[in-house]
């Protein structure tokens, strides 16, 4: 494959509220971030990625557009997916050989309306939709069938928050104090934060790459797969598509040094460490994760932001950058990125 | 451009208004299944699944691909969701298009679908964000007055509306899987309905369909049967808010369709095509994308349409299907296009096939005119 990597990366002050700024205002700081990091003010191809749900009106990427300075017209598409793979569909154009740049974005406002509600629409709307079944409830679901030790999960939810708040883009979020069930075995604080915030990255391939930065983070595997919907047709204590996607991204061709895992639920994190083969010395979520700001659609592009800004700034060589999506961890991207 | 890639498969559900007899899943899997059997494959040998529809709130569904996965073969495998408004099924298209040229894959199956009976489009259209305006109007108030302006601008009469009214009506009564389908079709009979959004009058637009479309996709070493050959592909998209933007005749549309022509080589369309799928959901927009198109000269497309150049035994044919107007689940419409091209240059359009066809151009449009996504295919090897 074509030589690709991550040039740049930015991302906005995420926050638990809302700030009264509209998408186009959310996004353009970060945008004119990347395009200052990278010289680039043009791109071979932009691709984004948000949800009209969370805003609850069609075509919230429309105005988008004014954010980007999309004048003269772009080559542009947008997934209805995290940002993530947006970068995954701008990687492959990519390959084409005919562009050597692009722009990649995502944002989510989840403090516009009730997260845990909207997920539910999410679900088969004939069978699994109409039973009311909230997102919390159905991660409570997997976190049970994991059966995991709350010592583990308590020490995760600890360390993310304690990372979050050494990580200015983050959330200020205290350490878990003793609280009650949000949906046994789940805590609140095993729950992803409510947050607001933008991301954004730019991709350049080969020698543009080495002419924009010192140290590209190159993409050495991405991959991504899923599995069936219903929850019943899968373990929920392991992740196949996880799993499936690391095997296909190389992650275990050499040592990870930092990976950077969706894991919107605490339990989250064990099963995806084990399904991506991760060694314990490897370094999980030092950004604090999700656990410590969750800007929905922009959250997996984040996690490959932060596995890219370690190589980018000489801290590590090898890293891995993962996104989820759909219930219980039904599709999963991996990304792999060296020096 | 990347590596050659080329339709070997296309399946359509017949587009109805309600299809009460399937789910949302049952729909697209119809669809699915019948590009399959086109290509004479199954699910086991697809690489990757692209699924493209227009607003999730068209039915009420959050991102549905995940709940579709498994109608389409899509577990063990990549699915990707694709959403740029009315140009998505053409997108679609486009993003399992570039799977293939980039090398990633060797079969994409791309599905586009609406099931406008689930919900209400047009009440879907008109709410809007947070402190901003609502336009409230669906989208034939949006589209309009950039009608009327075009009018304005080319002197147009105004009979030329119904003209592509009538024709693409004609047109679908010779395909099978049409909507609407009305016998007898003629200018007064379109005179006669209500004036919707002046200058549309009800038969000046588009249903409102259920209906999924499918196509597969193959790598030159995967190609099979009789293959449409992509010659060019190309997205652009521009600021909906942007000052001075020429709404009727778009940057954007112009800029895309140089690319398309550009990569096919075609520098006269108007000879070197032989077939145009275009997204027209209400009639003018077949004068006007003539022009955005470079099938006419700015101000002339509608002379073009007037002189029965677009009709099936034109020499220019224009939506030989019956196009949009006559079949529309919004989020297919635009795969639809670029579905019927290549059935076009593979010489299996049936009643509606045109003569000869070697060269198609395939396209689609979205939000406030500011989307496009466009194909070429050929039956030559590029």
């Amino acid at each position: 494959m074509r030589e690709v990597a991550v040039v740049a990366f930015a991302q906005t002050k995420h926050t638990g509220h809302d700030e009264g700024l509209t998408e186009p205002e959310l996004i353009s700081p970060v945008i004119q971030e990347v395009k200052r990091l990278s010289g680039l003010s043009r791109f071979g191809f932009t691709c984004s990625g948000s949800c009209d749900y969370l805003a609850g009106a069609p075509f919230s990427f429309v105005s988008a557009l004014d954010a980007v300075g999309a004048w003269p017209p772009i080559s542009e598409s947008h997934v209805e997916m995290d940002a993530a793979w947006a970068l995954y569909e701008a990687w492959v154009r990519l390959q084409h050989g005919d562009v050597d740049s692009a722009l990649v974005y995502g944002y989510g406002k989840s403090s516009q309306g009730d997260l845990r509600e909207i997920m539910t629409l999410q679900l088969d709307p004939y069978y699994l939709a109409p039973l009311g079944l909230d997102q919390v409830s159905f991660a409570a679901l997997q976190a049970s069938a994991l059966g995991a030790d709350p010592g583990a999960l308590r020490e995760i939810v600890r360390r993310s928050r304690a990372d979050g708040r050494a990580n200015p883009y983050a959330l200020d979020l205290p350490d878990p104090e003793d609280e009650g069930y949000e949906v046994r075995p789940l805590h609140a604080s095993d729950v992803a934060p409510i947050t607001d915030g933008a991301a954004a990255v730019v991709l350049a391939a080969g020698d543009l790459a080495r002419e924009l930065v010192e140290r590209p983070a190159w993409i050495t595997g991405i991959a991504h797969r899923i599995e069936p919907h219903y929850l019943g047709m899968r373990d929920l204590a392991r992740s196949v598509s996880a799993a499936d996607a690391a095997r296909a991204a190389g992650v275990g061709k050499g040592p990870v040094e930092v990976a950077e895992l969706h894991a919107q639920f605490s339990h989250e994190e064990l099963i995806l460490t084990e399904a991506l083969g991760l060694a314990p010395d490897t370094v999980v979520n030092p950004s604090g994760g999700p656990l410590a700001a969750n800007p929905v659609m922009a959250t997996g592009l984040i996690r490959i932001g932060e596995a890219a800004q370690r190589i980018i700034d000489g801290g590590a060589g090898r890293t891995v950058g993962h996104a989820s999506s759909g219930p219980c961890l039904q599709q999963n991207l991996v990304t792999v990125l060296e020096a | 451009m990347g590596n050659r890639c080329a339709v070997i498969g296309v399946g359509q559900t017949k587009y109805q208004t309600r299809r009460r007899d399937v789910s949302i899943a049952g729909l697209v899997r119809e669809a699915a299944l019948r590009a399959l059997e086109d290509a004479g494959l199954t699910f086991k040998d697809i690489d990757a699944v692209v699924i493209g529809k227009a607003p999730d709130l068209f039915e009420g569904v959050m991102m549905p691909e995940a709940y579709l996965a498994d109608a389409l073969g899509g577990a063990g495998k990549p699915v990707t969701r694709v959403h740029t408004a009315g140009s998505v099924g053409g997108s679609t298209a486009l993003v399992g298009a570039s799977l293939i040229q980039g090398g990633v894959h060797e079969r994409v199956l791309v599905v586009a679908f609406e099931k406008q009976s689930e919900s209400n489009a047009t009440w879907a259209l008109s709410t809007h964000l947070p402190f901003n305006a609502s336009l409230v109007v669906g989208a034939g108030g949006y589209f309009a007055p950039h009608i009327r302006e075009y009018m304005r601008r080319s002197g147009a009469p105004e009979h030329i509306g119904t003209l592509v009214a009538v024709k693409d009506r004609q047109n679908a009564l010779k395909n099978p899987y049409a909507h609407l389908k009305i016998p007898g079709i003629n200018r007064a009979m379109v005179e006669s309905t209500p004036m919707l959004w002046e200058p549309i009058r009800y038969l000046e637009t588009c249903p409102s369909s259920d209906g999924a479309c499918a196509m597969v996709l193959a790598a030159e070493n995967k190609v099979t049967g009789t293959p449409a050959w992509v010659h060019g592909t190309a997205m652009r998209s521009e600021p909906i808010f942007r000052a001075g933007r020429d709404t009727v005749n778009p940057q954007g549309g112009k800029d895309c369709v140089a690319d398309v022509y550009r990569q096919a080589g075609v520098t006269d369309p108007r000879r070197e095509i032989d077939v145009a799928e275009v997204y027209v959901p209400f009639s003018w927009y077949e004068p006007m994308w003539l022009e955005n198109l470079g099938f006419a000269g700015e101000g002339e497309g509608w002379k073009l349409t007037e002189s029965g150049a677009t009709a099936l035994d034109g020499d220019i044919p224009w939506n030989a299907s019956g196009g949009v107007l006559s079949s529309n689940p919004i989020g297919a419409s635009g795969l639809i296009r670029f579905a019927e091209a290549a059935l076009q240059v593979r010489g299996q359009a049936g009643e509606h096939q045109v003569d000869g066809a070697r060269r198609a151009l395939g396209h689609a449009y979205g939000g406030g005119a500011q989307f496009f996504a466009m194909w070429i295919v050929g039956s030559d090897k590029p």
